[in-house]
């Protein structure tokens, strides 16, 4: 529309609006905006459950916090897994990341008696090594991202089940729990925040209370606080500062980005040790809540946390994309997970929907990008 | 003219890619204050030229000096950083963002301090906009995706990014091909103000009418390599014309143009 023929009389606050920029609706403005299908998903989502699992229990503070727990989780990753797929890349080595960094906190503090804030340090210098090889692979290679990080997530996993074989002669590694307390470091991966407020609640008789009279929700387990963070930070870099203007351009045409003056290779170099970070941080959590490492941990969740960024309206070919999207897409994702189990559905169903959201998320994205395109 | 140091010169530089060879043993030197015209066919290395001085590639033989000293660009940015700016026949935009975003890409404003560091949207907007206003677009809005504009308004923010951001050098790579009679005129406007206000302009176009009234000396690239420079009070419009086009082709295509015009008069007079 390059011409409105608006009859509104040219008062002097008419002057000083272009004639061709129409009123835009705040709709308007808002379906320009990649998390939006999200965002209606997850509505979607939520009533259906409201609905279909009402009496159940998914809706108390005990099943409120399980859900998002899930969602955190893979929040945590998809956070990451967003930025760089705004950057124009793929990270499929997340989850074989995982396991590994579960496998490098677990067996220099159980088998050799590390201190865990020096283990979860070299776990988190492992990640950026291998970030900052598969940034440098795609830079000086040029192959796509899918070829080099699939390649790590076989060479990733191997590592992990040769490494834990080789020093323990197991594949699972237990007995981390003994280590935690009065470790500062481990104590930010574990846990709860807010117990105060929690155990205040439950005796005003807001939340309900066991039979000793603790709350049954104790409190917001650290995991969540985690996500929260991290998808508020990436927000905000993306919105706010250079470098998300350097990730949306580097994702949206490299050469342009280069020729602008924007650091494309180190911002990708950065993306990728970011998504290796995320994953180390993933696998800190899980190590602390269950106490023990597994080499099979973290399998397929470079998927899962690619289906969330998609879901949350990122575009596969780059320059495109939110990290609050990502968010809503991990808690949609948290939301079926849990729904299912608690509607009592045979959850072989969950991979069914799973697939179905995903290309319905696709489809939609698709038509809301040309919509963006078209003159507004 | 010639005891001035030249704002930026290339001596003997080559730039080859794997086997071929698209520049070989170019000198070329632009004062502060002059405009050259880069004139060529296509495929003459142009193209190759600009993206050399502007760091985007860089040369396998040769140096480069800028304002008298030497300098090895590793990335375009190191060309910005140093006040040389281009406008790029692709145009360097990014159809999903933003016009101010493109407009600042990898040179944001920011305000703010250590982390809390972060864009100046309300500054970068106006500046945008007023920029562009310059240049004779109105931007309705400057959030609006690049993609929603049309082909000469992309180059306008183009044209005005590269004016914006640059301090001695500015590269045109065909920057009036896509626009109108209006908004060619002012980016004629704006390289001879850029020429007054002691900047180097290297400037690429195939219309003679664009490239004449503003250009001080103009450079003939062929086939890589460069067939001299000539000064503007040594050749005519037409000589330039010439140059152009390859005066050969052009007597040629006269030829073919009055044979058609032969044959449709003879069609005429048959019908009647």
């Amino acid at each position: 529309m390059k011409s409105n023929e608006s009859t509104q009389p040219s008062s002097a606050v008419a002057e000083q609006q272009d004639e061709r920029l129409q009123k835009v609706s705040f709709w308007k403005k808002a379906l320009s905006r990649p998390e939006l299908g999200a965002l209606a998903g997850t509505v979607l989502v939520l009533a259906f459950f409201i609905v279909a699992a009402s009496g159940t229990g998914m809706f108390t503070p005990a099943g409120i916090v399980n859900f998002l727990e899930v969602a955190a989780q893979l929040g945590i990753i998809a956070t990451a897994a967003a930025l760089l797929m705004i950057g124009g890349e793929f990270d499929l080595s997340i989850g074989s990341m995982i396991g590994l960094a579960g496998i490098l906190i677990s067996i220099p503090a159980v088998q050799y008696g590390w201190p865990l804030w020096a283990a979860i340090l070299l776990a988190f210098a492992c990640a950026g090594l291998v970030g900052w090889i598969n940034g440098n692979l795609v830079n000086k290679t040029g192959l796509p991202s899918f070829i080099v990080t699939l390649g790590f997530l076989f060479i990733l996993r191997g590592l992990a089940i040769g490494i834990s074989r080789l020093l323990t002669g197991r594949t699972q590694i237990g007995g981390v729990h003994e280590h935690i307390p009065g470790d500062w470091f481990a104590s930010l991966f574990s846990g709860e925040v807010a117990t105060g407020l929690f155990a205040w609640m439950a005796s005003q008789g807001w939340i309900a209370t066991n039979f000793a009279d603790n709350p049954v929700v104790t409190g917001i387990p650290v995991s969540i606080v985690w996500w929260l963070a991290l998808t508020a930070i990436a927000t905000w870099v993306l919105l706010c500062t250079p470098y998300g203007n350097w990730i949306f351009a580097s994702g949206g045409d490299k050469n342009a980005a280069r020729n602008s003056g924007v650091p494309v290779q180190r911002v990708k170099i950065s993306l990728f040790m970011f998504t290796a970070f995320s994953a180390t941080i993933f696998a800190c959590l899980q190590v602390m809540d269950t106490g023990s490492a597994d080499t099979i941990r973290g399998l397929l969740k470079e998927l899962e946390a690619i289906i969330a960024v998609v879901i949350g309206g990122a575009l596969l070919t780059g320059g495109y994309g939110s990290a609050i999207g990502a968010a809503l897409g991990a808690l949609i994702f948290g939301m079926v997970q849990m729904g299912i189990f608690y509607t009592g559905v045979n959850t072989d169903w969950f991979q069914v929907f799973l697939g179905m959201m995903l290309l319905v998320a696709v489809l939609f994205n698709n038509y809301m990008r040309k919509k963006a395109m078209e003159a507004k | 003219m010639s005891e001035r140091t030249p704002m930026i010169e290339m001596r003997n530089v080559s730039k080859h890619f794997g086997s071929v060879i698209a520049l070989s043993d170019i000198s070329m030197k632009v004062c502060s204050g002059e405009v050259m015209c880069l004139l060529g066919d296509n495929g003459a290395g142009k193209s190759t030229l600009i993206k050399t001085l502007s760091g985007v590639h860089s040369p396998s033989h040769g140096e480069m000096y800028l304002d008298g000293k030497a300098v090895h660009f590793k990335s375009p940015a190191y060309a910005l950083d140093a006040g040389i700016a281009t406008v790029f026949q692709d145009l360097a935009m990014i159809p999903l963002m933003s016009i101010t975003r493109n407009f600042f890409m990898g040179r944001e404003p920011t305000v703010g301090w250590g982390p809390l560091k972060r864009i100046d949207w309300k500054y970068a907007d106006r500046i945008a906009k007023q920029e562009m206003a310059k240049i004779g677009i109105d931007v309705r809005d400057p959030s609006q995706p690049v993609g929603t504009l049309s082909g000469g308004e992309r180059q306008c923010v183009a044209i005005a990014r590269a004016v914006y951001f640059g301090a001695k050098v500015l590269i045109l790579d065909e920057p009036t091909s896509a626009l109108g009679v209006k908004q060619a005129s002012v980016v004629l406007r704006y390289i001879a103000k850029a020429r007054a206000d002691g900047l180097a302009v290297i400037f690429i176009t195939h219309n003679v009418h664009h490239a004449f009234p503003v250009a001080d000396a103009f450079t003939l690239l062929a086939r890589g390599g460069s067939l001299g420079t000539f000064r503007k009070e040594d050749i005519t419009r037409e000589e330039v014309l010439n140059m152009m086009a390859g005066g050969a082709e052009l007597e040629s295509l006269d030829a073919e143009l009055a044979e058609f015009q032969r044959s449709d008069q003879q069609k005429k007079s048959q019908v009647v």
